[in-house]
């Protein structure tokens, strides 16, 4: 088969999600909205966890979208151990629960923790800190919507610049979220030296699921960022998660590399480069930015960061500058 | 329920809750008519023969072309692929060489001598085909196929009809022609040569229906001016001349000019060509983009060296040279008119290719069978002319005048004459919608240029033999995107958020509706559009 798809059969990568066994630790009956990334995107990452360990994996989840809409009170879509306490510290549950499996000799069993950006960027970000400075054997997964989706998309340190959200409303001359703010987390991460980071996209499936098969088999901390669109809150249809997931790494926004020891070793190519307008125009939390008289000038800002993104992590084939 | 404050119920729980009643649109494997398919004139199913081709299980894949087109081999030399113009891939990186795959695998079959095999039983009926060209051997073919004993006269000394005595050796030689005939025969066909009919209605007693394909045999004639010297000849009675083993025309040995622009004239041309003409012009009157010709013939015409002069009808042929009016040509109303000037040509022979008729002399007594204007026979929906039980297809009926129509007509009469013979009304298959180019999603499909081989035969009447190895069939197989019909990508199954679609361990794939939220990511991530979104009132 000529075809790069899920059942990819030529290549002997089949993935796991094209398995008809695949272990669906995340099942029906979820209340995530139409077409929701996130839900594919745990789903994803967890199932090939469960995979890599022989299913010998416990969840810590933070408060979010994805715990709102996983475990609706007396319901429960996991198929696996799943523990959720408080929005902030799913990092230091998870530190516990790898300190309990430690103490009973039990570390075959692997720690994931995970969260939306929310809570890792923003209200978790001191608890996430310790977890990587200590260097506790725990892989945190962050699910990146870019906002505060089930409270009503509400800005969170994750926000994209120039985004509309519920509290970025563009007015007047204020074109939404300011390009000044957020932060990288993914370098964040980098900078405490832990032995792992990752990005990864629910439109690159056989990228996120060796990712997460190599990540949980690591001792110590590992970060794995993970794009997952949101319909609800970026405003396309929800037939085109995986295409907009696509064009956010096809125009070089969403770049995905692996990076160990605080060094980038890897990045993935972009072998069909399109402008950032391709992406951004799909989504309505951007349509302040294309008037009538097409796209605005705050375009070019938004394309400067896709291409210091090629340059910095060599998405064109050159070298990594980072 | 037995467990303490905030804990949830055991894993999975949520089963319990039935999203699907969330949903307002539905997903539904479609299996949508590929354009290819669906321009076919024989309806073959290129979608499904490729598809085990690129699995390398060719003679399935034989199996299936030969469902709808008995000569494989044939067709893959002088077929004009219709389908490689409509196919998807043209919009992406090029065509998939279907036309090639075919030959290759045609080729094969004859290679290891694969035969038809003829499951139905008898019917008892007994059924009369005239003409053994490509439709009246299809025919046979699928008649017998159903069951029916078929009987074929032919006025030539051979059968293959325009197969044999129309296109020119080095484009279908001769053994391949006999090869797929004779596969024809095997299934006990009977064909009995050089029968002329004169009067149908004095043939058909015995039989329980009858199906004409005659084809068009006769040049038509030209009105014109001339004076004795040059040789004038047809280029169908050069044809048949050739073939049937005399010496080859000396006459043609100096400047040739033809007239006409169809596929006729080109293979006259390039027969002349071959035969030692120094110098073959073609005459026609619209412009080089109007000829009727294919294109690939007249490109490797003119890469023979074969002129072609445009705008120009013939007006008087003198005792060594021709007299020619320069025309002018309205193309959006299709209008000729003489512009005026004219221009002398010498020549020292001219071949006629301005088309033929039917010969409808075997029809005379049969005062039911209605005539044309344009000279052919007239039949109802069903394939039948005016007459009970009388059939008709091929050249000898409006249309395209192409062997894969022919075929393509023979399909559709077999199935007529067989409802008529078992006392049923024919019933067409519904057709599925035709998928086009924007409802697949071609992310998944790396760029992969098309396996072009030249097939340009050299200046002799030996066929270029061009084939694609093994190895080729399935790479140029696989470049097929499988338009509106699943291939087990799994992109659904994989991309479902709510895991409502179930695969199973055969592979196969289907909607869980309990679950289905009606996002619609699994249509818009498979690659072909085998799934189409509808509204969900028809559905659960």
């Amino acid at each position: 088969m000529s075809s790069a798809t899920l059942g990819n059969k030529s290549t002997g990568k089949a993935t796991v999600q094209s398995d008809h066994n695949r272990p669906n630790t995340l099942t029906s009956g979820h209340r995530a909205c139409q077409g929701c990334g996130e839900a594919l995107g745990a789903r994803c990452a967890v199932d090939a966890a469960y995979r890599a360990t022989n299913g010998k994996i416990m969840v810590v989840n933070a408060t979010g979208c994805l715990e709102v809409f996983s475990c609706a009170f007396p319901e429960n879509s996991w198929g696996i151990p799943w523990l959720h306490s408080l929005f902030g510290n799913a990092p230091a549950v998870a530190t516990g629960v790898a300190a309990a499996l430690h103490r009973q000799n039990r570390e075959d069993i692997r720690v994931i923790a995970q969260g939306g950006d929310g809570s890792t960027f923003d209200i978790g970000m001191g608890c996430l800190s310790g977890m990587f400075e200590r260097n506790d054997d725990v892989l945190y997964i962050c699910y990146d919507n870019q906002a505060y989706m089930n409270t009503g998309v509400q800005r969170s340190g994750a926000t994209p610049p120039l985004a509309r959200t519920a509290t970025t409303l563009p007015h007047r001359s204020y074109l939404g979220n300011d390009p000044q703010t957020g932060k990288d987390i993914p370098k964040i991460a980098m900078a405490h030296g832990i032995p792992y980071v990752a990005t990864a996209s629910i439109a690159n499936i056989p990228d996120l699921e060796e990712k997460v098969s190599k990540a949980i088999n690591i001792r110590g901390s590992k970060y794995l960022h993970v794009h997952v669109p949101c319909p609800l809150g970026w405003g396309y249809p929800t037939s085109d998660t995986i295409k907009v997931a696509r064009l956010a790494i096809q125009c070089g926004l969403f770049p995905l590399f692996e990076a160990e020891n605080a060094k980038i070793v890897s990045s993935t190519i972009i072998d069909n480069l399109v402008p950032v307008q391709d992406y951004l125009i799909l989504q309505k939390r951007f349509a302040h930015l294309f008037g009538k008289n097409g796209p605005s000038e705050t375009v070019e800002v938004i394309q400067s960061i896709a291409n210091a993104n090629i340059e910095k992590y060599g998405l064109n084939g050159g070298i990594i500058n980072e | 329920m037995n467990k303490p404050f905030a804990t949830v119920l055991g894993a999975s729980t949520s089963l319990s809750n039935k999203t699907g009643s969330w949903r307002t649109m539905c997903p539904n494997f479609a299996n949508k008519l590929p354009p290819c398919n669906a321009t076919c004139p024989a309806g073959e199913n290129i979608q499904l023969w490729l598809s085990l081709a690129k699995e390398e299980q060719f003679h399935e894949a034989w199996k299936v072309m030969t469902q709808s087109n008995p000569f494989p081999a044939i067709m893959g030399r002088v077929c004009y692929y219709t389908c490689e113009k409509a196919c998807n891939r043209e919009q992406f990186d090029g065509a998939v060489n279907i036309n090639l795959i075919e030959k290759s695998i045609g080729d094969i079959a004859i290679a290891n001598h694969w035969k038809f095999e003829n499951v139905s039983p008898n019917s008892g009926k007994k059924v009369l085909i005239v003409g053994a060209g490509p439709s009246g051997l299809s025919a046979a073919y699928f008649l017998k196929m159903l069951g029916h004993d078929v009987t074929i006269f032919e006025n030539h000394i051979k059968p293959g009809g325009m197969m044999r005595y129309g296109i020119p050796r080095y484009r279908l030689s001769n053994s391949i022609i006999n090869a797929e005939i004779k596969r024809i025969e095997d299934l006990g066909v009977q064909i009995i040569c050089n029968k002329r009919v004169s009067n149908i209605l004095n043939e058909i007693k015995g039989f329980d229906a009858t199906y004409i394909s005659i084809g068009a045999c006769l040049a038509t004639p030209v009105d014109l001016e001339t004076k004795e010297s040059p040789d004038i000849v047809n280029a169908i009675d050069l044809f048949k001349e050739l073939e049937d083993g005399k010496n080859r025309p000396s006459y043609l040995e100096k400047k040739v000019i033809i007239y006409g622009g169809g596929n006729t004239a080109i293979d006259a041309a390039r027969t002349a060509l071959r035969l030692g003409a120094k110098n073959v012009k073609i005459i026609y009157r619209r412009g080089i983009n109007n000829m009727p010709a294919h294109e690939v013939e007249i490109k490797e015409a003119l890469t023979e060296g074969i002129e072609i002069l445009c705008l120009r009808t013939i007006n008087s042929i003198n005792s060594d040279n021709i007299l020619v009016d320069k025309m002018n040509y309205d193309e959006k109303l299709d209008v000729l008119s003489k512009s005026g000037e004219t221009e002398t040509i010498y020549a020292d022979s001219v071949i006629f290719a301005i088309g033929q008729s039917v010969d409808i002399s075997v029809l005379q007594e049969v005062k039911s069978i209605e005539i044309s204007e344009k000279g052919t026979i007239k039949v109802d929906k069903n394939m039948m002319t005016g007459e009970k039980g009388i059939f008709a297809g091929g050249d000898a009926i409006l249309g395209k005048r192409t062997v894969t129509n022919a075929i393509g007509h023979a399909k559709k009469a077999a199935k007529c004459i067989d409802a008529y013979l078992r006392g049923v009304e024919f019933v067409p298959n519904i057709k599925n919608k035709v998928i086009n180019f924007k409802k697949l999603n071609t992310a998944y499909f790396p760029k992969d240029n098309r396996i072009t081989v030249s097939r340009m035969p050299d200046l002799s009447f030996d066929e270029r033999d061009v084939s694609y190895s093994d190895q080729k069939i399935i790479v140029e197989s696989a470049r097929c995107f499988s338009c509106g019909n699943c291939f087990h990508c799994d992109n659904c199954y994989a991309y479902c958020p709510d895991n409502a679609i179930i695969k199973h361990s055969d592979g196969s794939l289907e909607i869980n509706y309990d679950y289905c939220k009606g996002c619609g990511m699994c249509a818009a991530e498979c690659p072909c559009g085998a799934i189409e979104m509808i509204s969900d009132d028809s559905k659960v």
